[in-house]
């Protein structure tokens, strides 16, 4: 008698291998009869060392094989282990056979025993050699699946990655989008508060004219006002020389009426004059180009700028000279621009012989109080025919500008002035000015002796 | 009675002249206009002693009325003529400081022209 401890390995094999395929891609039904097929199989070996016979038992591993290749070959779900279960098909139908002749014809199964354990030992080699590479091909496989589940595992990462990347770009989108109209909305206000600015400097240097436009206007309506009353005195006059006869001192008479009424004529248009260029100065923006007498503007601004400074600072005096190039016709520019660039060079200069006046002042010993001092406030504006430009000079004797702030005066909100008294959009805005006119605003200027600001522009 | 008016309007000589034309016409007062502090001096420098009323504007391009009347009262001591200060800012500072000048009088703009006639009478 032998143990059939091949049956016992090929049914551990064949039902684990089951087992494990059940178990790897979750057919929970098979699980616990394979289980228990297992635990049979060793059952039936115990039985088979207990009793000492292998006469039964061989037949029930016959059965117990039988079914569960059939098995295994019958179910779809295992189809894919087809080709390792045939591995034990010969095995077994010749392990089989053996026994089936062996208890048919006992004498003829002895006579070719040999043939018959030659088969069997031979399927079981083809078997192990099979399932050796089969297991081989398994391994690859089962490598392949762990790589792919990997990559799975990978991609399935990647994608909540993903995911999580677009909700953080939306979230940093939309706070871009935020900063962005913040942005937006902070330049909107930038933008109002610089015209805001550039209106409210006009209205400072309007506020700075003010009293010099008043005295502007004041002369000349006294002129309308003197006028028209001397003129009512002469018409009586004239009737009073009528009654007499007196013709000759009546056409004299006539004459002085008629100039009379040319002067407050002119008077009255000299103030009207006024009242419109203060109104242009203070207008936010008109911006048309028109053929502008330059030196009239200079003059008209130099004169507003003197009597604005007066009606501040009553005890002060300056020297104006004006060199006006009567061969300039017109220049195309927006006057009220022009103006206010004039303007403010003016007062630039008035604001600078105003310092030099207070420095020289305070170098006086008590005894020279009384005498004319040495230094003479004087400012001149200038007009140059340059061909195809024209140049406008506003200088002064003041103390000049120091070089380490020369290359600022043009600078926005840059000022010398005592906080409150000046804005430090002048210069800056003047430059802006000119720019637009396509023109250049220079500045030649020497410490102790004074500075020249150039307006030059294109005819 | 000879009277020199300092203003840098030069209509104000045609306004003087015309509403003085009796008064000149009967060479009861005789007129000179200055247009700048610089032309009355030169004026007075050239008819010294001749001018006994001198009628001036504070505010003008270069010397101003203020510094005219202390170089004329300096100047010209014996005898001196009388300085009438005319502002069109009839403010307290120009007043005191023309009255601290020795200014004779202090008028305001506009003139009242028969006020002013019967200021010329007095003096």
């Amino acid at each position: 008698m032998s143990l059939s401890v091949a049956p016992l390995v090929v049914s551990l094999i064949v039902t684990n291998r089951i087992r494990k395929y059940v178990k790897t891609n979750i057919l929970q039904r098979w699980e616990k009869p394979l289980k228990y097929a297992l635990f049979l199989s060793v059952l039936l070996f115990a039985a088979e060392v207990i009793f000492s016979d292998t006469e039964v038992t061989k037949w029930v591993w016959h059965a117990y094989l039988v079914t569960i290749i059939v098995f295994a070959l019958k179910q779809e779900e295992l189809r894919l282990l087809r080709m390792f279960i045939v591995a034990f098909i010969p095995f077994e139908l010749f392990s089989l056979l053996g026994d089936l002749t062996q208890l048919i014809n006992d004498s003829f199964f002895k006579d070719h025993a040999n043939y018959f354990n030659n088969a069997t030992g031979f399927s079981f080699f083809w078997m192990a050699a099979i399932l050796y590479s089969q297991n081989r091909q398994f391994k690859a496989a089962e490598k392949e699946r762990i790589k792919r589940q990997h990559e799975d595992e990978l991609n399935r990462a990647i994608a909540i990655r993903k995911v999580e990347l677009e909700v953080l770009v939306a979230e940093r989108t939309a706070e871009l989008t935020e900063q962005k109209e913040e942005l937006e909305h902070a330049l909107e206000e930038l933008r109002s508060t610089q015209s805001q600015l550039i209106q409210s400097e006009k209205m400072a240097s309007l506020g700075e004219l003010t009293a010099g436009i008043a005295h502007e206007i004041q002369n000349p309506l006294n002129f309308v006002n003197n006028f028209s009353e001397v003129n009512t005195e002469l018409i009586e006059e004239m009737q009073e020389e009528m009654e007499k006869g007196n013709m000759d001192e009546v056409k004299a008479l006539v004459k002085d009426i008629a100039e009379n009424e040319q002067k407050i004529k002119h008077h009255g248009k000299r103030a009207d004059a006024i009242v419109k260029g203060m109104l242009q100065h203070s207008r936010s923006n008109s911006g048309v180009k028109e053929p502008t007498n330059i030196n009239a503007l200079a003059d008209e601004y130099l004169r507003l700028a003197y009597h604005g400074l007066r009606a501040k600072d009553k005890s002060f005096n300056v020297t104006m000279e004006t060199h006006f190039d009567e061969s300039i016709i017109s220049v195309n520019i927006i006057p009220q621009d022009i103006g206010r660039a004039i303007l403010n060079l003016i007062t630039n200069a008035f604001y600078a012989v105003q310092v030099e006046t207070r420095h020289a002042l305070s170098l006086r010993s008590p005894e020279q109080s009384h005498k004319q001092p040495d230094y003479i406030p004087t400012i001149s504006v200038s007009t140059k025919n340059r061909g195809n430009r024209v140049e406008i000079l506003v200088k002064d004797n003041g103390p000049g500008i120091p070089a380490h702030i020369l290359d600022k005066i043009f600078q926005p909100f840059f000022t010398t002035k005592p906080t409150g008294e000046g804005t430090g959009l002048g210069l800056s805005l003047s430059y802006d000015i000119v720019k637009a006119h396509g023109g250049e605003l220079k500045v030649d200027t020497k410490e102790g002796e004074g500075t020249e600001f150039s307006i030059i522009l294109p005819v | 009675m000879k009277i020199l008016v300092v203003d840098d309007e030069r209509d104000i000589q045609t306004l003087f002249e015309q509403r003085f034309r009796k008064e000149i016409k009967e060479k009861s007062m005789e007129f000179a206009f200055a247009f700048s502090g610089e032309e009355a001096l030169t004026y007075l420098n050239l008819h010294e002693h001749e001018t006994v009323l001198i009628l001036s504007d504070i505010n003008m391009p270069g010397m101003s009325g203020l510094e005219l009347l202390r170089q004329i009262k300096e100047k010209y001591l014996k005898p001196p003529p009388v300085v009438m200060i005319i502002t069109a800012y009839g403010d307290a500072e120009s007043f005191d400081k023309a009255k601290q000048l020795g200014a004779d009088d202090f008028l305001t703009k506009p003139v009242d022209f028969n006020y002013l006639k019967e200021k010329f009478k007095q003096s």
